[in-house]
């Protein structure tokens, strides 16, 4: 009946392109390692490369996180603050309960379950008053970071919170120990990103996602319920830093006004650089994972060498983000048929 | 209307245009020529080729062999809109208008008029006042584009056209959203132009509309051109003959008897709910129910309550004999109720996605095995539905964008469809669809209701209620003011009821 043949596709160069756009965060990594390489050699000693991995925890958890927070069309501000408030409470409350529970695991134990609980609760603040209370995603989440950051300050009377200097001992290992030649939060950090791309990718839950991003008319009327959706991937985003937070704390034992600054923007630019679309609608574990690698590796590379001064970390760091998207851009392009 | 006008010379003309996106030829040397002061139809199937020599004759596309002649002289339009300043202008279905910015801002975006440095609003405004009143278009220059109807919306883009000193204008559908009231307006404005000498290229699925208004008709079927003529010369059915190249006489299927004794499915009692006042019907299994009534006469907004898409007030709410509440849409669909949306590019389908993910989202959890998306299986229903619904497309990696109305719409009813429904309620069928695509709908609606599954049918062309309804309920200004069936299914009867001249008292 309808007998002409459908037009504009044109699926060679489009599957090109598509493999243009994965692999590139994954060349632009191996980039990195030459030049590091080049700079110098010790940029590849297994010293540095496991230093690096377990620099790279922090934010590539978080960042897993935000992955579905970013494809499902929202935006999280707050983790950073809301790390830094979590690691607060746990040092708060592991302090106070060694007069009855002591300085052993158990401790240590009800301190991370402690971050969980929190991690979980206020990803579901974020996620009703995104979705109930129908606030924009940024406003929520901005007004959360202030929070956040203002109650660790006040918490920490404006200076430092420490943690009890055996509990530290106990709770040490976690960050500073290796487990068939990985340290712990690498460990962590592979089973958050395994976890995070069997989820989006694997699940119907992820599908979910990805639809609420592309469009959320279409996914109500597809019997999505977009609400528990949504709030569900801001509990997720909590859960990572949670995560995060249980193996940063033993790292300095301390908490300030300065934990976790910055981290928000270094998670969404780590999302941004491994090809997850901004505006929802598209996401990509794996490149969240290469884009948390770049951006610590960049740092790495600064302070390998003397050609560029440490601290325009944060000028690399911004140039790799707009390149980024900038290639990613003229892929999409390249991709696909000149549309009108 | 006139046919003298073939004595001007053409404004426009394109001469054996041939057009092909890579390998895939879509345009075979057609020709076809625009006059001043004439309004010129185009017409066939999807996929017939109309959207490509429309984007031909406005320079959004280039034709791969051929010639575009303006005022007789050979030109290459430039391209993305600059023959505009040729005077050839494409009104696309999807209005390119900045929603937030008054009529005014919007006529003259891009080309404000400034005195010493800052905006002349005086006499920007005056000037587009001045347009409004010759198009007969009542609103004012500082109303907000978000504000306007979209038959208003459509008027203001072909101002700001005019503006521009266009002398042609070529609108894709531009019918297709409009109620049948604003369609008569849109009418006297085009009459309008005419008479100023513009000339008007548009397409339209709707065929007494073309016959109405055109002044000659170019058919296109399959990438070729069929035959241009003088509207005179032509009936709706001859245009539709033409463009599918057969009889049409079995667009409707033929009807089975309604079992007036089947047990009822849905029964609704005192519904209350936004855009929705005191209504009750019932339907029953096998039935073909047709909802008519003007646009925002409330029929939607009953279905959308009905099927969770928007909170109910009160009422009750009878599946299969079992009463049910508030229910998500999800559960509506796990109880076999599903609605197939109106709104197909902003409600039904991921338009940025493949097939494959959008046929499978609304029956998600049916393809769930071991908490993962079996995509093996999400294949294979793939390749059912394409079967089943004739889903054409050349490669099933495209994403839906580029699938044409008639496929979207067949690919969204095989979405909907992957649940296996009981009840399905239907909006809006066959919106913006060729007639061939039209067919297959309405003989898969009739196969549907044989095999006993209850289909709600809401529409605004009348002949397809007619056509391919048992009952129909007509509803105006949120409430049902008659339910038809048998010889009571006429176009007269159902008018009456929709504009409220005449109101059966129910129970």
């Amino acid at each position: 009946m309808i007998s002409a043949p459908e037009r504009h596709a044109r699926k060679p160069s489009r599957r090109y392109a598509l493999d243009l756009k994965t692999l590139g965060p994954a060349l632009a990594l191996l980039l990195l390692c030459v030049i590091g390489f080049l700079l110098n050699p010790a940029f590849v000693s297994e010293g540095n490369l496991t230093n690096l991995l377990t620099r790279s925890a922090f934010i590539g958890i978080i960042a897993v996180g935000a992955t579905f927070v970013i494809t499902a069309g929202g935006i999280d501000l707050s983790v950073g603050s809301m790390a830094a408030a979590i690691s607060g409470v746990m040092i708060i409350v592991m302090n106070n309960v060694v007069e009855t529970i002591g300085t052993g695991v158990a401790t240590v134990l009800l301190g991370c379950g402690l971050a969980i609980v929190l991690g979980i609760g206020a990803g579901w603040i974020n996620g009703a008053l995104t979705t109930k209370g129908k606030i924009e995603a940024f406003i929520v989440t901005l007004g959360t970071m202030g929070i956040y950051r203002s109650l660790v300050t006040y918490f920490a009377d404006g200076g430092t919170l420490a943690l009890n200097f055996d509990i530290r001992g106990t709770y040490r290992p976690v960050y500073y120990d290796s487990f068939l030649g990985l340290p712990f939060p690498v460990w962590v950090f592979i089973g958050v990103a395994i976890c995070g791309w069997l989820l989006l990718s694997r699940t119907a839950f992820g599908r979910y996602c990805t639809a609420i991003g592309s469009n959320e008319s279409v996914a109500r009327y597809s019997a999505i319920n977009v609400d528990a959706v949504k709030t569900l991937t801001y509990v997720i985003q909590g859960l990572c830093v949670s995560f995060a937070t249980i193996i940063y704390v033993p790292r300095l034992g301390s908490a300030s006004a300065s934990t976790g600054v910055l981290w928000e923007l270094e998670a969404i630019a780590a999302v941004i650089i491994g090809g997850t679309v901004l505006k929802g609608g598209y996401g990509r574990i794996g490149g969240t994972i290469l884009g948390a690698l770049i951006l610590t590796t960049i740092g790495n590379i600064l302070n390998f060498t003397d050609m560029i001064s440490n601290y325009l970390n944060g000028t690399m760091q911004g140039l790799i983000i707009i390149v980024a998207v900038l290639l990613q851009r003229s892929d999409w392009r390249l991709g696909k048929s000149r549309k009108t | 209307m006139s046919a003298e006008t073939s004595a001007s010379a053409a404004i426009i003309e394109a001469v054996n245009i041939s057009k092909s996106f890579g390998p895939v030829p879509v345009l075979f040397s057609v020709s076809m020529d625009v006059r001043p002061g004439e309004v010129h139809a185009l017409i066939g199937e999807n996929g017939a080729g109309k959207s490509t020599l429309m984007k031909i004759l406005s320079g959004f596309h280039e034709p791969t062999s051929g010639q575009i002649r303006l005022d007789g002289e050979a030109t290459d339009l430039p391209p993305n809109g600059a023959a505009e300043q040729y005077g050839v202008v494409l009104i696309h279905q999807e209005l390119n208008l900045a929603e937030q910015m008054t009529v005014e801002e919007n006529v003259f975006l891009g080309r404000e008029v400034t005195a010493r440095g800052f905006l002349d609003r005086a006499s920007m405004r005056a000037t587009v006042q001045g347009y409004l009143d010759e198009i007969g278009l009542d609103i004012s220059p500082s109303d907000r584009i978000s504000d306007l109807t979209i038959a208003q919306k459509q008027m203001v883009e072909i101002v700001k056209a005019v503006s521009r000193n266009a002398r042609l204008l070529i609108l894709d559908e531009p019918t297709a959203v409009l109620t049948e009231a604003e369609t008569e307006v849109f009418f006297r404005q085009v009459e309008k132009l005419k008479a100023n000498g513009v000339a008007i290229v548009f397409v339209s699925h709707k065929l007494a509309e073309v016959k109405a208004i055109a002044d000659r008709v170019t058919i296109l079927r399959d990438g070729q051109w069929i035959d241009t003529r003088p509207t005179e010369d032509l009936t709706p059915d001859t245009m539709a003959q033409m463009m599918v190249g057969r009889e049409l006489s079995d667009l409707y299927p033929p009807l089975h008897e309604a079992d007036v004794d089947a047990e009822p499915v849905l029964e609704v009692d005192n519904l209350y709910a936004p855009g929705v006042d005191n209504v009750s019907f019932l339907l029953r299994k096998g039935e073909i129910l047709g909802f008519s009534g003007l646009i925002g006469s409330g029929r939607t907004a009953v279905f959308e309550a009905i099927c969770g898409l928007a909170p109910i007030e009160s009422g009750e709410i009878r599946l299969f004999g079992k009463r049910v509440g508030l229910m998500t849409v999800a559960e509506a669909r796990d109880l076999g109720l599903a609605y197939l949306t109106k709104d197909r590019k902003e409600k039904g389908l991921l338009l940025d996605k493949q097939m494959r993910p959008n046929l499978t989202l609304f029956a998600l959890p049916k393809f769930v095995r071991n908490f993962a998306i079996d995509r093996k299986a999400e294949e294979r229903a793939l390749e059912r539905a394409v079967r089943r619904f004739d889903v054409r497309a050349r490669d099933t990696a495209i994403t839906v964008d580029k699938l044409s109305g008639g496929n979207q719409q067949k690919l969204l009813l095989a979405k909907i469809m992957e649940c296996d429904p009981k009840i399905v309620v239907i909006d809006e069928p066959t919106r913006g669809i060729d007639v061939g695509t039209k067919q297959q709908i309405y003989h898969f609606i009739a196969a549907l209701a044989a095999e006993g599954v209850s289909v709600v049918v809401i529409s605004s062309e009348m002949p397809e209620i007619i056509g391919i309804c048992h009952r129909v309920v007509v509803m105006r200004e949120g409430h049902i003011t008659g339910i038809l069936s048998g010889d009571h299914i006429n176009e007269n009867e159902i008018m009456r009821y929709a504009a409220g001249l005449k109101r059966e008292e129910l129970h």
